[in-house]
């Protein structure tokens, strides 16, 4: 591996940290696509800010588009508040115009700004190393992870003095209030973070990769655990493991690194969203069957329950009046055999002691809706597990 | 270059003529269908659908190799779909909330494209150029094949539109009371969703990914502004897109440098700020208007008020006042009170003041008035 | 004496993401009655009514309007959502709402045409709402929105009437235009049933009460099963009906 190779994984994976953190928030805010939005609409920001600055990596610079950044969610908020048009509306008005502004900026200036949409959009993470920092003629590393080492810091300070304001602000915004954090003041520092996250991340991996492992490791971690600690780990680990897979992708195909590892974030993200113990979509629609199965039990006990008469405990009764099926009532008549929940006196169903008992408690649970009415429930049935 | 040359120029250039055609209709299938896609809060689904439609894009040549923009097209409308319902996908069978499933398919199939495209660049194959005229779009690649197909696809969906039109409505309006009337709601819904897809894929070689959501929102956004009927609303939205279509050509025509996907979006942003100022009966403007004119006569009705509670405490409603006692009531001034002569409510003599029986009468009514509505 | 049965409900359960909402609810609605469905929130009433409208689909019993199945009977039934459930600032006018309810009668493709827009302007007038025939939805207050849904589903021209709490949020003349109405249905022997919120209202509004809150608790004539004791089942607390006032 040469050294050009190991900086760019540093750098790829700096990136994926930095924007982590402040995508685990938009996520659980709800706001994901505003970080879409702001990494078109910083666009610009950047032009202008080069204009001023003539250098990329100037720190002016940076600040310069992330207020661009800020302009855009206070922008969408008036839009909105204006009620002219509905919420999500007002974000996709707002983009593509300042996106569009500045790519018309930099048309009209092509000789003086060695800017490059394509550029933007994308990232070329390929030629990071070769932007070298120079302090006094020395050369300290690439510029690029410079810039975004101080990002990361900033934001891991920030995270580390300001975590519980931001948890409680995320979660319930009225406690937060009530405890005397301003939920604007967290609002606008974490527009401001994202906006710094997605300016210092452009350059070296594109607008459109910021909003992938801003959102893509978040959502990922989000699937796997509710914890927000747990899902800030999970999400850093998903950025960095796609961000160094990624490139050896990039570097075996001869494509873009960009691409490769939104590629990795998406092959992740399908992965979990398949096979995820508890959130997967193979573990739901299994639950679901599960649930089916011990809903219509609970159903037909109940209604044994609630009928003396005999005509409605007849075995023949479930398919025609229940409106199941053949083989749905079958299942379901087994299944409460099996565990000692009826008795079946020719073709007439009833309850059991244990089946009696077992339907007070369960309608009792669905009533109030107490999980502790549930807890001892689960050791002694089958049901409700999962 | 004037406007007249420039007129004359669409009419007799066959590649300006192409361009402005396309953006025109392409405009106006957009806005119309953009309608629909604000009015069920679907406004970010095309900013997710044009990025998703990129792999496909990608993948259609990888496959056939071809340049052939109707392929490729094809590829986009099937990455497209696939992505609109693994959005819906994930928001209804996980937690995630649909700005994170939009924000997640947008990032993820854009990127796996770019993948795709930077792959298809390495390899050794000269048809290869042009595959990036879908990220920004280019105009000026438009032949007048891409004009025919949009306008097919541009007939085809207005038929659609008059035949369904009733039950678009009712859908977009009322979802749940539609199915109570026995109408399969989920046909209609594929039918929507179906043409905004197509919609956006069409825009792709002309106005690219990135842009696209604009030229599905602005028009809509615009239209809504000016009329209370859906109906007109449709139309007006297909007439601002088509606007934007045929000036932003027109603009970036006769400059160097500008691309037209960009421009096209600033005259439709530009139609959505008139819009959203001048219009009559929502603009901000005027709003803010009647917000100024309401607060006026609020002062004034509340000074009247105060006049009549000092009037009412004498047998004689016209017994004069001095005017001093008015100065510790809030909101009084020499404005309010001049404006109130104006009105014939109150009579000056010097330094005092003297309610007419006008100006009671009219006090006691707002007086009334405003313990009523306390009830 | 009420013999018809207007709506048959046999042993429906349905669930949200397959956690159980509403379990084994029987009920039989007679015709010509004026109900009331009450209980707590999250009791599951909202749920009843869209499960015998087939909006949601339960997963075990059935349904029956006059005995058929309700796919066949849909002429008979008119419905009034929630009035939170759409947005009100959609391009459209009082009229135009009203005349959706033709549009079941008239099939697909089929326009209204000069006979469902008389249809729809006696259902306004009804209402007392046809002087604002022409005004954008959302320029009518909540009650006037109330009463342009109520019109919207009179010119249906049901036999049964199902309302998701049509009293939530609307002025006293509404409520009075509203529960007038109630009862001229009622006199024309229809059928009207009604999620409904305020239980002291329950006895001067209704003829007909069902307590529910997840299974049912009681159903019947208000004179007769309308009591503490139902009350306290349904809403769990000690509840008393003379605590009004």
């Amino acid at each position: 591996m040469s050294s050009a190779q190991i900086e760019i994984q540093l750098i790829a994976s700096l990136v994926a940290i930095a924007c982590a953190i402040p995508g685990t928030f938009l996520v659980l805010r709800k706001m994901a696509m505003i970080s879409d939005a702001i990494s078109h609409s910083i666009l610009p920001g950047i032009v202008i800010g080069f204009f001023i600055t003539q250098d990329l990596n100037s720190p002016l610079l940076i600040l310069l588009a992330a207020l661009t950044g800020i302009i855009t969610v206070i922008l969408v908020e008036y839009i909105q508040k204006t009620g002219l048009v509905k919420e999500d509306t007002a974000i996709g008005l707002v983009f593509p115009i300042l996106f569009s502004i500045g790519v018309i900026l930099i048309a009209k200036n092509a000789n003086d700004i060695h800017l490059d949409v394509d550029a933007v959009l994308l990232g070329e993470l390929a030629f990071a190393p070769f932007d070298r920092l120079l302090i006094a003629g020395v050369d300290v590393g690439p510029k690029s992870l410079w810039i975004i080492g101080s990002i990361l810091l900033i934001t891991i300070g920030l995270l580390l003095a300001f975590f519980k304001e931001v948890k409680v602000s995320t979660f319930d915004a009225g406690l937060a209030a009530s405890l005397g954090f301003s939920p604007a003041v967290i609002h606008y520092g974490l527009m401001t973070v994202s906006s710094v996250t997605t300016v210092g991340a452009f350059d070296a991996v594109g607008a459109i990769l910021v909003v992938a492992l801003m959102i893509a490791p978040a959502a990922t971690a989000y699937l796997l655990t509710t914890n927000l600690k747990r899902m800030l780990v999970y999400a850093i680990c998903f950025g960095v493991f796609s961000a160094i897979s990624g490139y050896w992708l990039a570097h075996f195909l001869d494509a873009s690194i960009a691409g490769s590892i939104t590629t990795m974030l998406g092959v992740i993200f399908l992965m979990v969203y398949l096979f995820a113990p508890s959130k997967g979509v193979i573990a739901v629609l299994y639950r679901e069957r599960q649930q089916r199965t011990e809903v219509s039990l609970l159903t037909f006990l109940l209604h044994l329950r609630n009928h003396n008469e005999e005509e409605e405990r007849h075995v023949n009764h479930l398919n025609e009046h229940i409106n199941w099926q053949k083989v749905r009532s079958k299942t379901v008549l087994e299944l409460a055999l099996k565990n000692n929940m009826i008795l079946i006196d020719n073709n007439i169903v009833s309850l059991t002691k244990k089946g009696k008992d077992f339907t007070s408690q369960a309608i009792d649970y669905i009533i109030t809706n107490e999980d502790s009415k549930i807890e001892h429930m689960k050791d002694d049935f089958f049901l409700f597990r999962g | 270059m004037d406007i007249t040359e420039y007129i004359q120029l669409v009419f007799t250039d066959y590649t300006l003529r192409t361009i402005t055609l396309g953006t025109a209709i392409l405009g106006a299938v957009t806005g119309m269908l953009g309608s629909f896609a604000v009015l069920r809060k679907q406004s970010l689904l095309g900013d997710a659908i044009s990025h998703a439609a990129l792999p496909g894009i990608a993948i259609a040549f990888l496959i056939t190799g071809a340049k052939n923009s109707n392929v490729l097209l094809l590829g986009a409308l099937i990455s497209g779909l696939v992505g609109t319902f693994w959005i819906r996908g994930i928001i209804k069978r996980t937690h995630l909330k649909s700005d994170t499933a939009l924000g997640l398919i947008l990032s993820l199939f854009f990127g796996f494209g770019m993948l795709l495209l930077t792959f298809i660049q390495k390899q050794p194959n000269a048809n290869q150029a042009g595959l990036d005229k879908y990220l920004f779009g280019q105009a000026a690649t438009l032949v007048e094949s891409d004009v025919w197909l949009m306008v097919i696809v541009t007939g085809a969906c207005l038929i659609v539109l008059l035949l369904f039109w009733k039950e678009f409505k009712i859908l977009l309006f009322d979802a749940d009371y539609t199915k109570t009337l026995g109408f399969n709601t989920k046909f209609i819904d594929i039918l929507i969703t179906t043409f905004i897809v197509l919609a956006i894929v069409l825009g792709l070689q002309t106005v690219g990914v990135v842009l696209m959501s604009a030229m599905l929102l602005a028009p809509a956004a615009a239209a809504r502004q000016w009329t209370n009927s859906l109906g007109i609303m449709v139309f007006l939205a297909a007439i601002f897109g088509a606007f934007s279509g045929v000036f932003g050509t027109a603009i970036s025509a006769s400059q160097n440098n500008l691309s037209t996907g960009p421009v096209i979006v600033i005259i439709a942003g530009v139609f959505v700020l008139i819009s959203f100022i001048f219009s009559p009966s929502r603009g901000l403007l005027f709003k803010q208007i009647r917000f100024i004119k309401n607060r006026r006569d609020l002062q004034l009705h509340k000074t009247l008020a105060f006049m009549y509670h000092i009037a009412e405490t004498h047998d004689d409603i016209s017994h004069p006042h001095t005017i001093k006692i008015l100065n510790n009531f809030q909101g009084f001034t020499k404005g309010t009170l001049q404006k109130l002569v104006d009105k014939h409510y109150v009579t000056l003599h010097g330094s005092d003041w003297s309610l007419t029986k006008e100006g009671f009468k009219t006090a006691s009514n707002l007086y009334n008035q405003q313990s009523e509505n306390n009830e | 004496m009420k013999n018809n049965i207007a709506v048959k409900v046999d042993d429906l359960t349905v669930a949200y993401n397959y956690k159980p909402v509403l379990w084994d609810i029987d009920l039989e609605i007679p015709e010509g009655v004026l109900m009331a469905i009450v209980g707590p929130n999250g009791a599951g009433k909202s749920t009843l009514i869209k499960s015998i409208l087939g909006i949601l689909k339960p997963i075990a019993g059935s349904v029956s309007i006059y005995g058929k199945s309700y796919e066949k009977q849909r002429a008979l039934v008119a419905y009034v959502p929630q009035k939170g459930s759409v947005d009100w600032d959609f391009p459209t006018t009082a009229l135009d709402v009203v005349m959706m309810g033709t549009y079941g009668s008239l099939g697909w493709i089929k326009r209204p045409g000069q006979k469902e827009k008389k249809m729809a302007l006696e259902a306004l007038e009804k209402v007392g709402m046809l002087s604002f025939k022409n005004r954008q939805i959302s320029q009518l207050s909540g009650g006037q929105q109330q009463r342009i849904f109520l019109a919207r589903a009179l010119v249906q021209d049901a036999s049964i009437y199902f309302m998701d709490e049509p009293f939530q949020g609307v002025d006293a003349t509404t409520e009075i235009a509203i529960i007038n109405i109630l009862k001229e249905l009622r006199k024309a022997n229809k059928t009207v049933i009604v999620v409904h919120h305020d239980l002291q209202t329950v006895p001067e509004y209704f003829d007909w009460v069902t307590f529910l809150n997840v299974k049912k608790i009681a159903t019947g004539p208000v004179k007769d099963i309308f009591n503490d004791d139902n009350l306290t089942k349904t809403y769990g607390i000690n509840y008393k009906v003379s605590i009004q006032e």
